[in-house]
């Protein structure tokens, strides 16, 4: 069983297989399920992811009416064609938020890590998918690279925003998504390492800060820029970029910054953008004024 | 390693919004409602940490009581629970806790009907990954996720090695096992995971032992 990035590395590179593999094998070592039986169960949660891509892309309103319909409005502009930054990015910003759109209106989705990070895996997947043509299986891959990445992160730091605030999940996710994105690419295990390095470097510090309470302001951008931020250092690791910073470092660097995080900014709604005059406002409209009192 | 699978990582299917807010909260609803057997008349559910802080932008309300009504973190039925519960006739009381918990993410579950109360605690640690702190004011550490037997015995010697005996002699596998006690010589408990969903009738030659007051299961 691999314990952090190193091993994972060590173990892939030295045996030749992608990490997607390495991840596979331990799942059927730990849980003692037959290998068809796990890329099964992998396949529903792509299909999940699948459905909650084109569900938010036809366009959802959450129950609050804070967030939808802005995946629409971004792929309405992509196909204007007068983007500045570049069509896959845009497309893959526009998936993440499509399923966090989903996901805040209580639609059915696949947590990656979580839920309220659940755009940023599938939303880049499903954008590089128009420009590698991946098999099916390598789409399963996909998700097993994250997922590996995911498990050293969710052992060694947190996934969770109440414990380590959003980069503990956008973060997390971002960081799996690049990291996936560089093996789908044909990249090497030490350059998924890099991409996941250099994403989480870039997420560090990242308050969770809800409105209200709610998984929807501003979660929903911040899965967009997980999403670009993971393609960008994707593209930094196949170019050859390395991090610094060995990406066990970094994971274990956004643990200890969660650990020092006031309890204000870790998914309580007392602090920051929830904290702002117009974040009180929403609140108030939304529950009634009597609970933004007693905060 | 708290997190074994890569589907804690990659999954689970849910409805939306939070893992842990609203997946994580359904879950330990869920292991209550199994451990307790049956619909509950009332349920008193406490939000410490985050939870008590966020729980309705999250609908953590809902999802815990979806939990108790038996559904699973991807049933529709979930945003419809407060509703459910009152037609089923269930009293739900939410409290709001001051109280800093060890976890920023916990919940107690009181419930009961006119046969029996039962009391638990459950953490959400993130992903939707959950873990029972305590039950009836037993420590312990329970995942849900693996089929597990709950056995309240008198802490005795030889107790242990009962149950022990019996699991073996139907070749179940243990896969964890804990023992927890309030006070010395009176009433424990054993949290014993195992790695298959364990018949009625082995439960039923466990209770019948020396010892053993009662048996409850998860199941998977």
């Amino acid at each position: 069983m691999f314990r952090n990035v190193a091993e994972l590395v060590e173990m892939a590179t030295t045996r030749n297989l992608p990490i997607s593999e390495i991840m596979i094998e331990q799942e059927m070592n730990v849980t003692g399920r037959t290998r068809a039986e796990i890329l099964a169960q992998m396949e529903t949660n792509l299909q999940v992811m699948e459905q909650a891509v084109e569900r938010g892309l036809n366009g959802v309103v959450s129950h609050s009416g804070l967030t939808g319909g802005d995946a629409v409005l971004l792929q309405e502009y992509i196909k204007k064609g007068q983007f500045l930054s570049g069509e896959i990015i845009l497309d893959a910003v526009s998936k993440a938020v499509a399923t966090n759109e989903v996901n805040a209106a209580m639609g059915m989705i696949c947590a990656t890590p979580t839920a309220g990070s659940a755009g940023v895996v599938p939303g880049t997947l499903f954008a590089v998918k128009n420009k590698l043509n991946p098999t099916r299986e390598q789409m399963i891959a996909f998700l097993f690279n994250s997922g590996a990445f995911g498990f050293v992160v969710a052992n060694n730091a947190s996934i969770s925003g109440a414990a380590g605030g959003c980069q503990a999940e956008v973060g997390s996710a971002a960081g799996m998504a690049a990291a996936a994105i560089v093996e789908m690419a044909g990249g090497t295990p030490e350059q998924s390492a890099h991409a996941m390095a250099i994403t989480l470097k870039n997420m560090l510090g990242l308050v969770c800060d809800p409105v209200a309470g709610l998984v929807e302001v501003p979660c929903v951008k911040r899965n967009a820029m997980g999403a670009a931020n993971a393609m960008i250092a994707a593209d930094m690791a196949l170019a050859g970029i390395k991090s610094r910073i060995p990406c066990d470092e970094v994971i274990d660097s956004m643990y200890r910054i969660g650990q020092a995080m006031p309890t204000a900014l870790k998914e309580t709604a007392r602090g920051g953008l929830a904290a702002t005059p117009t974040g009180r406002r929403l609140e108030a409209e939304i529950f009634g004024s009597e609970a933004a009192a007693n905060k | 390693m708290k997190y074994k699978s890569v589907f804690d990582i990659i999954g689970p299917v849910m409805i939306g919004p939070s893992s842990s807010h609203t997946a994580g909260a359904a879950r330990i609803g869920r292991v209550a409602r199994n451990l307790f057997e049956r619909e509950p008349k009332w349920v008193n559910i406490h939000f410490y940490g985050s939870f008590a802080e966020t729980y309705k932008g999250h609908g953590t309300d809902v999802a815990i009581i979806g939990g108790i009504l038996d559904f699973d973190t991807f049933d529709e039925r979930i945003k419809a629970s407060l509703e459910i519960a009152e037609q089923h006739g269930i009293q739900v009381k939410f409290h709001i806790e001051e109280a800093i918990p060890e976890h920023p993410n916990t919940a107690k579950i009181h419930l009961g009907d006119e046969k029996g109360e039962m009391e638990l605690v459950g953490i959400s640690i993130g992903g939707g990954k959950i873990e029972i702190t305590e039950l009836n004011g037993f420590k312990l550490k329970l995942s849900g996720h693996h089929p597990a037997i709950l056995v309240v015995h008198n802490d005795r010697f030889g107790a242990i090695a009962k149950v022990a005996n019996v699991l073996a002699k139907y070749e179940i596998n243990i896969g964890h096992m804990e023992v927890s006690r309030k006070e010395k010589g009176k009433l424990a408990l054993m949290t014993i995971e195992v790695d298959q969903n364990i018949e009625e009738a082995i439960l039923k030659e466990l209770e019948q032992l020396d010892s053993i007051e009662k048996v409850t299961t998860i199941v998977e």
